[in-house]
């Protein structure tokens, strides 16, 4: 089993640590304020990924309890175990490592951006203003986390909302948090399902549903992988396909003898 | 016909006399304000593609990161392949069924469904971010995705309709003895291009299966890929129609001679809607999401009118015999058989995912110029080889006679075509 992330929303307390750990280790420049793709952020949960953000933390207004707070939720790649990215791209461009980061290669991308349609967490992000541009988002800081190393974001985060293990680990760490803090957390953990089990696991006081996101058990998110939906229609079609073929050939020859008879 | 001699060879002047007479040996292109137009507008074209190659996608579309497909996926692509099905569905009742007064339709719409694909390639091309990379799938094998099922059809597809064409370029270009190769083969071609185009269309509509849960239940299904191929075979005939009705527009001809051909492929077409509609109720049905259509939003209103007017309607106005034999009623049939194909398209890539996507996507100019510029291309390719290639319908003995009445260039155009 590979490595992965476990957020839990009650100890996070918005300081983007993570965002600034994350731009300087990935080298990642500002976006530009004159870019006309960008809609104006009044509050920051509308600032969405983009080419140079592969990390977001959002900021959320959730009843909680009869009383209204903020609550803070990362938003990047979750590096599903059986990722759709992977199974989408036809160059075979991104793939999942043994560690557990999901990865691009760049070398082999043809800029179709079929990764970006269908990414159920809409988490690739494009360079749109290069000339040749490249799908971009968190790459798990793979360099780091190869040799067993935090990456940076969980390395910066100063209140361990954010922790970096193997990802059995870090679902017993959640299970074991949610059951001795009884009555603060919400018994669910977020990724444990989600299409089939992402490596990014969160755990929250505030249901989830409230923080915008879609789980299983609201039925808003399928607790399958992606890739398994696609390669049944594969089976299938290719089956029908032969049988198609096959009926045509056969209705060929029929009416072609039957013009030879009637002459 | 020409024959071949005792020695096998083929007599030259046989078939020169025969094409020199009707071609006069020239290669032909009218000119008329309508091709001045869309040479302005093919001009227009490649001024954006260039913009969008030198300065790149972002410049040249208004795709973003909510909407990474737009226009062109939904439009060059989606529609244009689903309209060019015209192609196969003909091949099927020509050559497969064997029935010969159908091989002349066939021609002509073989002829517009390479030309399709060939410019939603160039189109697609396009759309490519890193499109110096095309070729990067036949070396790293993304085997499980349905867009690489898409391109190997693309690319196969157009291959097979190359070498179908073969056998009318061979006709003009004299070389007999290449013909024949090309007739030998062509059994082994249609099959095979029947099953790429089926396999085509329904991978186009597969592409969209892994969009579970972020596109709308009333589109999404896992049998997206059956109603692709269902709605590319009832839109076939359609486009026939269509297409002949304003191809003896252009060229003066009577398209009351085409309407005993055309009805029989429109009642097939009728039963081909009926069943993609029961097919499409059921499945939602079984889904549960069938009350969705009437829940009164955007999407559902739009899906309405997609299933209504572009598939009950016309199977009603088919259904009247009268309406289905006159040449108004087969018309409108038709227009709103295609119109609808194009919104379920538009509907897939735009009205079925917008709640899903966020943020908000509207084509710029250059996208729309580029989609308008390839069909203009497409136009006028088609006229070219209409115009130099035997392609269109011959018509019956009597109508010969007319010819002698015609002055000028219409004279010269008609005996080009006949």
């Amino acid at each position: 089993m590979g490595y992965g992330f476990l957020f839990d929303v009650t100890k996070c307390i918005g300081c983007r640590a993570c965002q600034a750990a994350c731009r300087e280790y990935n080298n990642l420049p500002l976006d530009s304020g004159l870019d006309r793709r960008l809609p104006k952020a009044q509050w920051d949960e509308q600032a969405p990924l983009t080419g140079n953000n592969w990390l977001r933390i959002h900021a959320r207004i959730a009843q909680h309890n009869g009383q209204t707070v903020w609550r803070f939720v990362r938003r990047s790649c979750f590096h599903c175990e059986r990722p759709t990215c992977e199974a989408v791209c036809f160059a075979h461009a991104f793939y999942k490592t043994p560690e557990g980061p999901v990865l691009y290669n760049r070398s082999k991308c043809v800029g179709c951006r079929y990764c970006m349609m269908g990414c159920p967490f809409s988490i690739p992000k494009y360079q749109w203003n290069e000339i040749f541009p490249e799908v971009t988002k968190c790459r798990m800081c793979y360099e780091r986390t190869k040799i067993g190393t935090p990456p940076a974001c969980a390395s910066a985060c100063p209140t361990r909302a954010v922790i970096f293990g193997d990802r059995d680990e870090l679902l017993h760490i959640a299970r074991t948090r949610i059951k001795e803090n009884p009555g603060l957390y919400d018994d669910y953990i977020y990724g444990e399902k989600e299409v089939g089990g992402t490596s990014l696991l969160y755990i929250s006081d505030v249901p989830f549903e409230e923080l915008g996101m879609k789980t299983v058990r609201s039925g808003r998110i399928t607790d399958k992988p992606v890739p398994e939906y696609t390669d049944r229609a594969l089976k299938w079609t290719l089956g029908v396909a032969t049988v198609y073929g096959a009926a045509m050939a056969a209705l060929y020859v029929a009416t072609k003898n039957q013009e030879d008879k009637g002459h | 016909m020409a024959k071949a001699n005792s020695e096998g060879f083929y007599y030259w002047e046989d078939y020169y006399t025969e094409y020199d007479a009707i071609f006069g040996g020239k290669w032909h292109f009218r000119m008329s304000w309508y091709r001045i137009v869309a040479f302005a507008l093919i001009g227009l074209m490649l001024f954006s593609m260039a913009y969008r190659l030198v300065r790149g996608l972002g410049p040249a579309t208004n795709l973003n990161d909510h909407w990474p497909w737009g226009l062109w996926i939904a439009f060059d692509d989606l529609c244009g392949i689903a309209l060019a099905a015209g192609g196969f569905f003909t091949v099927f009742v020509a050559h497969i069924l064997n029935l010969k007064q159908y091989k002349y339709i066939a021609r002509a719409s073989l002829i517009t469904a390479w030309f399709g694909y060939i410019v939603v390639s160039l189109g697609v091309l396009m759309d490519l971010g890193r499109w110096y990379n095309f070729w990067r799938p036949f070396v790293s094998w993304g085997y499980h995705s349905w867009l690489f099922v898409v391109l190997l059809c693309v690319v196969a597809y157009q291959g097979v309709m190359t070498l179908q064409f073969g056998h009318i370029f061979f006709e003009r270009v004299n070389v007999p003895r290449l013909k024949e190769v090309f007739d030998k083969i062509l059994p082994v071609l249609f099959v095979a291009g029947l099953v790429i185009a089926f396999l085509h269309q329904s991978a186009l509509g597969n592409l969209y299966i892994a969009m579970i849960d972020r596109q709308h239940p009333l589109w999404w299904s896992m049998l997206i890929g059956v109603f692709f191929f269902l709605s590319a075979v009832f839109v076939g005939p359609a486009m026939c129609v269509v297409e002949g009705v304003l191809a003896s527009k252009a060229y003066k001809k009577d398209f009351r001679h085409e309407v005993p051909l055309l009805e029989p492929l429109l009642k097939v077409s009728m039963w081909v809607m009926i069943i993609y509609l029961a097919v499409r109720l059921i499945d939602l049905a079984a889904r549960g999401d069938f009350l969705a259509m009437f829940e009164g939003s955007v999407p559902s209103n739009l899906f309405l009118l997609e299933i209504i007017v572009g598939v009950i309607v016309p199977i009603i106005l088919i259904a009247k015999r009268s309406t289905r034999k006159s040449v108004t009623g087969m018309v409108a049939a038709a227009a709103l058989m295609v119109g609808g194909v194009m919104l379920n398209r538009m509907n897939v890539v735009f009205t079925s995912m917008y709640q899903a996507m966020g943020g908000s996507y509207f084509p710029f100019w250059m996208e729309f110029s580029i989609s308008i510029g390839l069909v203009s291309l497409l136009i006028l390719a088609y006229c070219f080889i209409v115009e130099n290639f035997k392609i269109m319908p011959e018509e019956h003995e009597h109508h010969h006679e007319h010819h002698n009445e015609h002055h000028g260039e219409h004279l010269e155009l008609q005996h080009a075509h006949n």
